[in-house]
């Protein structure tokens, strides 16, 4: 069977899986629409909080992105697992004694304001959209790529299985769905990692294989990472560095921003009890880490291949790196799956010197320029694009057919089912939030769910445009969505719960406070809503303010908002007493079971 | 009712307390292990690298799991202790 045939049968039956689902679990009201009756089993929710959380930027980019970052990309790891600890004990428990729909029903109920809740609404659009446009493209490159269709054939692919499974089985499909996504992915993602940690250091637990032994060397595998790559001028991968203010800030922006972000925490409305939510967390934890501990195995494996694949003298036991470094391949010699990579334009190459061999190193290494010169080098050669490296990981390793089927469909699974959570969080803030709560308070249920589905449609259409048609601002997802959720949003839930004394004014001057600094923030040097040319200083470390990078700024505006909030609090009219019971009530689980049915 | 009110206090003092220690936990190993600390432990090799780079891709988020179970663990005692629970 050919491999486009294995790709097809691969992806093919995980759509007819995900499809037969949706028929079975069809959402027939408004609560199994927004949070699935919320009686969903808390080992099954975590499964579908994991396939949910887990983006195409985590299955496709997150290795490519420690392969070149480092020890510093380590924040991606600690920030997006670690915001779990947050949700698990300062917000999800209570959200679900609350016992409510969506993020914005709680702090409009919570700061009694209409405005509280309609900015509530306006950070869990922002966030949400910037975040699915990042899926629909992820989907768009894997079907591509695997399916050899255009990648606007690939979206509209991806766009109509959403929309099959997410208007007709809301938060009930989508859930049940994402649980057989998680399975798919997680295999997808693992497989390949196993097949390579035996090859490399012969154990086949990826996490212990890299720190173990590189076998054909018999030096420690990241050791030998090291010394091959910085013979090329790239940095260590596990060297240390200086500026630890930006890692530290960076890393807890990540970890707010994800205790914040609405579709995740909407998630633990699903659940049955308000003890279902923390182990919920726990669990969703588990499987998360399931990926981001292979992860970095994944990383620093398929790199030494990547590597040693340009430099085969550096493979095996090398004297001295130096001289294994001298003799890059011929172009002509260069292995199949550099040629099907170059087809879609994800690999390059270019012969700067005309010596007809593939030279691969860092030439924006100004120490290292010397001894490219010396070597005849004029210039980095061979461009591979971060984003392959797991989706070429089985063909750099040479594994058999069914395991690149398996990739194909994995990498689609991430970006629909994180698709699919998003949309749901879009749909309900608009059709709850916005036309139930503050256009149309008489609509009836049956007018609500219409009004689900029909924005929840034209979410997918206007995701679906974004994906074909990606903005400026595509790539700084993680700025813009992780900086709005960690300053916006999560120390609005937080003080919502820990505080009996914040009133409504404090939290919206918090609120706009920290959405607005952390904005203007980003768009300083990124560009006035990421218009290129138009950002006002320079991006880059001599220019921000005591070094904070923009990334990082969405943990220094939750401070902003938090100190705003105390100080209007303080100078303003006290929290009404039916609102301090309300906070009371959400503190402890009694009594949950009927704030269910409402 | 005053009693309930007592009793209810002294849950959420005992549940702040939790947080309280496992956010300490939570800080040591991202924060402090991995990040600002890494150069004390420099000094202690695992695998190729040292312990704080272990704690930056693989200690921590081991970690976090093991804090989630615990809190989960210990509040669901405390629900049952202070008659809160469902």
């Amino acid at each position: 069977m050919s491999q486009f045939a294995i790709n097809i049968l691969f992806v093919g039956a995980s759509f007819a899986l995900y499809i037969g689902i949706a028929i079975w679990a069809r959402a027939g009201s408004t609560k199994e629409f927004y949070v699935a009756g919320g009686g969903v089993h808390p080992v099954a929710n975590s499964m579908a909080t994991a396939a949910d959380w887990m983006s195409a930027a985590s299955f496709i980019s997150m290795a490519g992105l420690l392969a070149s970052g480092g020890y510093f990309a380590s924040s991606f790891l600690m920030g997006w697992t670690g915001g779990y600890v947050l949700l698990a004990m300062l917000l999800a428990p209570y959200l679900r004694k609350f016992g409510k729909f969506t993020v914005p029903d709680f702090i409009g109920d919570r700061f009694y304001s209409g405005a509280a809740r309609n900015i509530a609404v306006i950070c869990l659009i922002t966030a949400s959209v910037t975040y699915v446009i990042g899926q629909m493209s992820g989907a768009g490159v894997a079907f591509s790529r695997f399916l050899e269709i255009s990648n606007t054939a690939g979206i509209w692919i991806a766009a109509l299985i959403v929309f099959l499974y997410a208007v007709f089985g809301g938060m009930k499909g989508i859930t049940y769905t994402q649980v057989a996504q998680y399975v798919v992915l997680i295999i997808a993602y693992t497989i390949p990692a196993v097949f390579i940690a035996m090859q490399l250091t012969g154990n086949p637990i990826p996490m212990f294989g890299m720190f173990g032994t590189h076998e054909t060397s018999g030096v420690p595998l990241l050791e030998k990472l090291n010394s091959v790559i910085s013979e090329i001028g790239f940095r260590e991968y596990t060297a240390d560095i200086d500026n630890k203010l930006n890692m530290f800030l960076f890393t807890l922006s990540l970890m707010f921003g994800t205790a914040g972000l609405p579709h995740v925490i909407i998630r633990f409305f699903t659940v049955p009890k308000v003890a279902d939510a923390r182990w919920s967390a726990g669990w969703a934890l588990v499987f998360i880490a399931l990926l981001y501990l292979t992860a970095p195995a994944v990383g620093s494996m398929a790199q030494l291949n990547l590597v040693t694949t340009v430099y085969p003298d550096a493979k095996g036991k090398v004297e001295s790196y130096a001289d294994a470094m001298e003799n890059p391949i011929m172009y002509s010699e260069r292995p199949e799956w550099i040629k099907t990579w170059e087809e879609t334009g994800l690999i390059t190459f270019v012969d700067k010197n005309n010596d007809g061999r593939i030279q691969f190193y860092n030439d924006k290494n100004a120490d290292f320029n010397e001894t490219a010169s010396s070597r005849g080098w004029e210039g980095n050669e061979l461009n591979v694009n971060n984003d392959i490296l797991v989706l070429a990981n089985p063909e750099i390793a040479n594994l058999p057919g069914w395991v690149i089927g398996l990739i194909a469909a994995g990498g689609i699974a991430a970006a629909l089912s994180t698709a699919a959570g998003l949309l749901l969080a879009i749909s309900s803030a608009i059709s709850h939030d916005l036309i139930k709560k503050t256009f149309k308070p008489d609509i009836t249920e049956k007018g609500e769910m219409l009004a689900a589905r029909i924005s929840m449609a034209v979410a997918i259409l206007l995701a679906t445009y974004l994906g074909l048609n990606p903005p400026g601002f595509a790539a700084q997802t993680v700025a813009l969505a992780f900086g709005i959720a960690a300053a916006s949003l999560f120390p609005a839930l937080m003080m919502g719960i820990f505080s009996t004394t914040i009133n409504n004014k404090g939290a919206i001057a918090g609120m706009l406070a920290g959405l607005l600094t952390t904005l203007v923030y980003i768009f300083t040097y990124k560009g006035w809503f990421f218009i290129p040319e138009t950002n006002m200083l320079p991006d880059n470390a001599a220019n921000w303010v005591l070094g904070v990078s923009p990334l990082s700024f969405g943990a220094v505006g939750a401070i902003i908002n938090f100190a705003v909030a105390f100080s209007v609090t303080k100078v303003t009219a006290p929290l009404p007493d039916e609102i301090r019971a309300m906070v009371e009530s959400v503190r402890y689980p009694k009594g949950a079971g009927a704030a269910q049915d409402h | 009712m005053a009693e309930d009110k007592t009793n209810a206090a002294a849950y959420w003092s005992a549940n702040l307390r939790l947080i309280f220690g496992s956010l300490i936990v939570w800080a040591m190993v991202s924060y402090g292990f991995a990040i600002l600390l890494r150069p004390l432990l420099a000094g202690i090799p695992v695998g190729g690298t040292d312990l704080g780079f272990w704690f930056a891709q693989q200690g921590s988020i081991v970690t976090f799991i093991a804090i989630i179970f615990h809190y989960a663990w210990k509040m669901n005692k405390l629900d049952e202790k202070f008659g809160l629970g469902e």
